[in-house]
This record gives structure tokens, sequence and C-alpha cells, in this order.
């Protein structure tokens, strides 16, 4: 007999268990309709590779695993593809999910199974892919991915593997069904579990309330070598921590994984898929589920397709909507309550549970917490659940956090305990989602740190880089200046770049002919060049009586006849471009009447002051004439008065001026 | 010396604690040089608890300057990304009076946004891009831009820019993946425990009457 130890606190609430064993498990039945959420665990969800309309068979994959912590969905039933679209799930947020829907044809048409080999001639990959493959998922609680949980890191020794067949929760009786019905198939679970794990000892943990079940496995277990451990029944000896504690005496570390004490674990349940999935080949499409409470007339289990709606099972039992007014699916302590009994039974639903009011009444209204303690003496985790609750109220998270609120299992034992009915768990689970949502918020606010900070280097690195390069130009610049002088031309660099730029746009206003007469300019004053220099070496190659005299002869006479060519075409062009001057000299008017403007004052300046007064005189002069010459037409032509009139004062004027002029003249001279 | 020492005891302590002040002073001043803290410690910690979005509605060009600001001497409500909780993480630091969000510079969104850019609409201008802080829009001159959502920190600071006014801001909507537990009503702990509780429109109109 195995020494059992006992855990801190716990609960002990009616058990209520006797209601739904008193008949064997039924068989559900095939549903008209089959709802499969496409997540239904923990981890990713997975992602359908089958589309509306296709027929599916019994067992073949609608959905395939996205990730590692995922496993696949398979068809319960045979059908058509109905509809992949979100529909209500049993989620405590009362959301919906993506699901595949089946409109099930009642043939219960299996695909071909795999073949399957024994379990001994497997290694532990390929055990691992089978379970995997069978879209095995934790069938007691969270719906952890089985073969995630049983793949232990390399190094890491386990003494005890546990099969967890405590199912401590009041009113369910999934698994002790199971071990009743069932027990050879749990062995054999075991044994591949065993097999596949390959730990010290393997030990079957049962609660002593289930003497039938323990009975039937210890007669199943005979000679196997597993242990079927009993122990007093506790509420809740079934967490794993617990669990674990109760078996060996070791207890979990905070945070830590069963593995760090040498322990793996696994759902009595999830042995029996595994037991199928690798002997029988069969995926997990079906699970037994306890239909129970007083609103039910036949309270008792079911084998039933993973998918069926909740409304088609209740009817099964003899549902009466009239006595229920909530609907649980899980057990009355972790349970989510339904709001539509539309919703699908998952890999996870282990109980339905029909209550009538007076069987589990709404709970009375939360009153003020009198720190009475009955809370932390009811804790399995051995926290301080009146202090967590102060903390959670004033959401200070930090001290939660020392107060190991992450080690609660939510098992409302300490909800159960209060006598105030303060919904202890629920502040725990809103300061949860508060504190993960934080972590999440400042690992977010730190990336978008990181890249603020990152985009911002970048701008100034981008900023110094050009401002590098500008200063480097700008000290080439002024290092050319300085060489220039240095070399004596004493011409300005910028003022020369200056005048080459404005040579060049006049060039281009001159328009393309003037660039190419500049062209043959060039052509004409190189030929003429080479022309000389060729002639030279002729004369010496004369002078010397050298051989080459011939081929030089020839070379000059080339030279002179492109000389010749090139003199014709500029002559050529010349004259095209006197013939295109006229016309394009009105728009350059302007520009050549500053040129004119300009030549005619630095010529002014050149003059002596005498000289500049000559000029002066003369100018006026030639005015004076011209509008003497002006009027006296206006008074031939009889022209108007006032333009006669003021022809007149002009020339007054003028002769004002020429007098003026005269007498600067003299004064100069 | 000793001697001297003794005959003016008064003297001997001045030069005492002369000595002991220059001796201090030194070995201070050799601490400041030597264990001279790089940057502003306080301003590092008040940007760690600044929510990161760069969205400049506190009137400083991102999170780190206001922090600074902070640190010199600003007020600690000017951040709506922050919201009241961030207020109060920056009282809590400070040891200050929490004060409640200046409204003037926003007001604190109830969920978070992500930028979205009608991608059919958009022309390629890059304006977007030039006004993201944090880097999360890609794309490139005359190229359709899209919005990296998981780098988005809801700014906003793309949405002006845009010359086609192409950008929206969602917010998330209430889905299966962001839901989470809430606390229990603080209302439903007091209500009904004996029925002259029970507060009624009705009974109240009565009683006023």
């Amino acid at each position: 007999m195995r020494k059992v130890f006992d855990f801190h606190g716990g609960v002990h609430p009616l058990e209520n268990k006797h209601q739904s064993v008193r008949t064997a498990i039924a068989d559900a039945g095939i549903p008209p309709e089959l709802v499969i959420p496409l997540s239904q665990h923990i981890g990713a969800p997975s992602n359908p590779v089958v589309g509306v309309g296709d027929h599916v068979r019994k067992g073949q994959v609608i959905a395939e695993a996205l990730g590692f912590v995922s496993v696949p969905k398979h068809a319960p039933s045979s059908g058509t593809i109905l509809a992949i679209e979100e529909r209500l799930i049993a989620h405590p947020s009362g959301h919906s999910a993506p699901c595949i829907v089946i409109a099930t044809d009642g043939k219960d048409e299996w695909a071909p199974l795999p073949d399957t080999r024994p379990y001994e001639s497997l290694d532990k990959a390929e055990l691992l892919e089978l379970i995997r493959h069978a879209g095995i998922a934790g069938m007691g609680g969270a719906g952890f991915p089985s073969a995630v949980k049983l793949s232990v890191k390399a190094g890491i020794t386990i003494d005890t593997l546990i099969i967890n067949g405590t199912e401590c929760e009041p009113y369910i009786t999934a698994d002790d069904m199971l071990m009743r019905e069932r027990s050879d198939r749990i062995i054999e679970g075991a044994k591949i579990l065993h097999h596949l794990i390959a730990p010290g000892e393997t030990v079957i943990g049962v609660e002593d309330n289930k003497p039938e079940g323990i009975a039937a496995l210890r007669k199943a277990a005979e000679g196997s070598g597993i242990e079927i451990a009993s122990f007093p029944t506790k509420y809740p000896s079934g967490g794993e921590k617990q669990l674990i504690e109760i078996l060996t005496g070791k207890q979990v570390p905070s945070g830590g994984l069963p593995s760090d004490v040498g322990v793996v674990c696994q759902n009595l349940g999830s042995a029996v898929a595994i037991y199928e999935a690798v002997v029988e080949g069969k995926p997990l499409i079906s699970r037994i589920t306890t239909v129970t409470g007083e609103a039910v007339n036949e309270p008792q289990n079911f084998e039933v397709l993973i998918g069926t709606p909740v409304s088609y099972l209740l009817q099964k039992a003899g549902y009466e909507p009239s006595k229920n007014d909530r609907l649980i699916m899980g057990g009355p302590m972790m349970g989510v309550t339904v709001r539509d009994p539309s919703v699908p039974v998952v890999k996870t639903t282990n109980c339905l549970l029909a209550p009538t009011p007076q069987e589990l009444p709404v709970p009375p209204p939360a009153q003020a917490c009198i720190r009475c303690g009955m809370c932390a003496e009811a804790c399995p985790a051995s926290l301080l659940p009146q202090q967590l609750f102060w903390f959670a109220q004033g959401k200070e998270f930090e001290k939660l956090e020392h107060h190991n609120l992450f080690d609660c299992i939510e098992c409302g034992a300490c909800s159960y305990a209060c006598p105030s009915s303060i919904p202890l768990v629920q502040y725990y689970r809103a300061s949860k989602a508060d504190i993960l949502h934080q972590r999440k918020e400042q690992e977010k606010a730190e990336h978008a740190r990181l890249r603020f900070e990152t985009r911002q280097q970048r701008l100034e690195q981008a900023e110094a880089d050009k401002e590098a390069k500008r200063a480097a130009r700008k000290k080439a610049a002024e290092a050319r200046a300085k060489s220039a002088v240095d070399d004596g031309n004493g011409e300005d660099p910028i003022q020369a770049a200056i005048a080459r730029a404005q040579a060049k746009k006049a060039a281009q206003q001159g328009g393309g002919n003037e660039s190419e007469q500049e062209k043959l300019e060039k052509t004409v004053v190189a030929a003429r060049k080479r022309l000389d220099t060729a002639s030279k070496k002729l004369e010496e190659a004369k002078v010397d009586g050298s051989d080459l005299v011939d081929a030089l002869q020839s070379g000059v006479d080339k030279t002179r006849a492109k000389l010749d060519a090139a003199e014709k075409a500029l002559a050529a062009l010349g004259e095209a471009h006197a013939a295109v001057a006229p016309e394009s000299e009105p728009t350059d008017a302007a520009q050549a009447a500053i040129q004119r403007a300009m030549a005619a004052r630095e010529a002014e300046a050149a003059l002596s002051p005498a000289e500049e007064a000559k000029a002066d005189l003369e100018k006026l002069e030639q005015r004076l004439e011209k509008t003497r010459s002006k009027l006296a037409q206006s008074q031939a032509s009889a022209g108007e008065e006032k333009v006669i009139e003021a022809l007149t004062s002009t020339v007054q004027r003028l002769e004002q001026k020429v007098e003026a002029a005269q007498q600067a003249l003299s004064e100069t001279s | 010396m000793i001697d001297f020492l003794l005959q003016f005891p008064l003297l001997s302590a001045l030069l005492a604690l002369v000595g002991m002040a220059a001796a201090f002073g030194a070995l201070l001043g050799f601490a400041a040089v030597h264990f001279k803290t790089e940057g502003n410690p306080i301003a590092d910690e008040i940007n760690n608890i600044l929510p990161q979005t760069q969205c400049g509605q506190c009137g400083y060009p991102g999170c780190r300057p206001y922090a600074e600001a902070i640190a010199d001497g600003e007020d600690i409500n000017k951040c709506p990304p922050g919201g009241e909780a961030g207020i109060q993480a920056l009282a809590d630091l400070l040891d200050v009076e929490p004060m409640p969000l200046d409204e003037e510079h926003g007001e604190e969104a109830n969920t978070p946004a992500v930028a979205y850019i009608r991608e059919d609409e958009c022309i390629g201008c890059t304006k977007c891009i030039q006004a993201c802080p944090v880097d999360a829009i890609l794309g490139a001159a005359k190229q359709m831009h899209t919005v990296i959502t998981s780098e988005c920190t809801g700014c906003d600071l793309c949405v002006e820019p845009c010359p086609v006014d192409c950008i929206d801001m969602l917010h998330e909507s209430p889905s299966l993946q962001n839901w989470q537990w809430h606390l229990p009503d603080p209302v439903g702990r007091q209500v009904e425990i004996i029925a002259t509780d029970r507060i009624e429109s009705g009974a109240r109109q009565d009683k006023a009457a």
C-alpha cells in the first residue's frame, strides 16, 4: 500500500455523484449537425483543410495543427461540410469563434484507418507523432495538447508517471464510469504511456469515493506493475500539483512544471484516447460526458461525439428547461455558465450540469470581507486569498505578484469557503488578466521605444552624414581656390565658375547653330595646328632626307584637305547664321540695348572730363537737331497743336541744355 | 610641532577640521568625477512608465523628451495614451499627488487603435512613412503603403499628413482573443441585502414628492 500525503487546504463540497452512475455509459448517437470549434484548447487554433460542401468521412482530418502547441481536428462522423463560420462556443466571454459545421448523413462511415503497429516497437518520436496526429488534448482541465505535455526535455529523468483519475469536482462521474467499464483500456493506455515516458513507476491516483472504479482498475492492472493508489476525498485533489503532492509528497515549485520534480501527469480519459490512437488508429472524436443535475430526468454518462450541440445531448437525458435557469459546462466549482444551449461539446467537456435553482442557488450578494481567514485555510496552493482580494481591489499588481497570484489554480475553494460569499476567484482571474495585459503592453512599449530610438539615431546619422559631405565639399572648394591663387593666375575660381556658367547660358541662348559654329571653328583651329606641325615635320624630313617624306607629304595633303573642308563648312554655316540672325535679333533686343548702353558707359568712363563734356554737347546737339526736324515736320503737316506745343517746349529745353553744355565745355577746356 | 599644537588646542582643532574637510572634499570630488551617472536616471524611469506611443500629444516630440521634461518639473498629466493608470504610476514614482488627465491634450482611449491604410486609395507619397515615429509603415515612393500592425502604436501621427485621407484609425473590436475577465461589479456587492436597499427610480421619486 502506497503512502499518501496530504496537501494544504481543500474543501468538502457535497459530492452529488451518485445520480449519474446508476446506468451504464449510453451512446448519444449522431446529431444532425456537428459544430467543431477550431480552438478547443490552450494554444494556437487549427487551420481548416476542407471546404464548404466537401464530403467528409468519420475520422478524417478537417483542420490541421498550426504550430507546436496545437492539434489537428477530425470529423466525428461522416457528412457534408455545411459551413466554416463563427459560432457560439462555451466560453465565459460569450463570444463566438470560428467553427467547422458538419451536416451528418447518419451513415457514420469511417475513413480508412491507418495501419497500426504494436506500441512496443515504436520509438518515442513516432509515438508522440501518433498522439499529436490523433488530436489528443488533455481531457480533464485546460486541454493542453498531450503530445506537448509528454515530450519531456532531454536530460530530465521522470521518476513517476501519474494517471489522474481523481475527478474531484462534485457531480462529475465521467472518469468513474470509464474506470468501471473500460478499465482494461485505461491500463493499456497507461502501459503505452509507461513505455513512452519510461518512468521509475506508474501510478493511477483515484479518490476513495469511487470504490467500484478502484476495484475494476486493480483487477485490470494485475501483473502489469501499475499501481492504483487511493486517497481520501477532498476538493481539489485532482489539481495536478495537488495530486503530485498527495502521491509523492513533493511540491512543484512556484512557476515550475511537474517535470521539475520528476513527474509527468496525464488524465485518465487522455490515457484511453492514447490507447485508441496507438492501438486502434482512431483519432479523438468522442468522449464521455456526464449529464446531470435535477433538471434532467435521467442523469447519466454519454459517449458523445465532439461537436454535438449541448441542446441535443440534454434532450437525450430528458432535460426540462422549465426547471433550470443556469446551464453549466464542467463542474459546479470551475465550470463555465453556458448562455446558449446551441454551443458544442468539446474535448474538455467532462460534464453538463443542469441544476434547479434550489439545487445550486444563485450566490447571495457579496458582503464585506471580515478577515476570518477561512479562505486561507481552504487554499490548496497555500496562498493568502484575503490579501490577494484586497490587492486585487486596489489594483496593486506588484503586491499581487509578490503574493504569488500566479500560483492560484482558480479552483474556487476560497469562494466556496467564504462566509461573505465574495466571488474571490473572479477577482483573481481579472487581476491575472490585467497583469498579463500590462506585461504585454510593457513589452510593446519597450519594443516601440527601441524602434523610436533606432529611428531617431538613423535620422541623426543621416543628418550628420549630409553635414559631413557638405563640409568636405566646402573644404575641397576652398583648397581649390587657394591652390589657384597660389598658382599665380590669381583668378577666383568662384568668379571663373560664374563666368563659365554665364558663357554657357549665352551660348545656349544663341541656339544650337552657334555651338556648331564653335565646333567648326575649333576644328579649323585644330586642323591648322596639325597642318603646321605636319608641314614642319615634312620640312625636317626633307632636310634629313628621311624615308618618311612621302608618307608625311600625303599626311600634310590630307590635313590640308580637311582644313579646307572645315573652313568651307564654317563659311557656309556663317552665311546661314547671318540669314537667321536678323530674325532672332528682336528677341534679344533688350539684351543688345543693355550691352550697347554698357559699352557706351565704359567708353564714357574712359574719356577725360573735357572730352566727356564735348561728347555730351554733341549728343545734345544731335537730339536738338532731331527734335527741330520733327517739329518742322509736324508744323508742315499741320499736326495737332498739343504735339507742336510739346515739341516746341522740348526744343527750348534742349537749347538751354546745349548752352549749359557749351559753357561747361569752355570751363573744362 | 606637537608642543605648539598642545599649546593652542583651538588651533589644533581648527587644523584638524580643515584637514578633514580637505580630505573629504577631495574624496567627494573624486567620486563625482569617477562615478558620474550617465544621463538622467529619473528620466529613464519615467520613460519606462510612459506608453511609448511617441504620439506627441503631450506637446513634446516623443516620450523621451516628455520624460525629461517631467524630470525637470513638468506636469505628469499630459499623456492621454498612458491614461489614469499612467498618471498613477508616475505619481507613485515621483511621490507627488496624482492629478486628473489634462483634457487639453486629448482623452484616454478605451481600446488601443491601429492605423489602417485603404490601400487602393494610397498614392504612394511617403508622407505617412516620414511621419511614423516607429517605422511601422512600409512602402516606397509611388508604391502602395501599408501598416505593420504589430509595430503600430496607434499614435495618429500618420493621419494628418496623408493628402488623400486614406488612413483610418481602427479600434480593436471585442473578440475571443482580446477578451479578459473583469473585476466583479462593486455595486453588486451592496444591493438587495434587505428590501429597502433596492434602488428604484419610482421609489425615489415618491420620496422626493
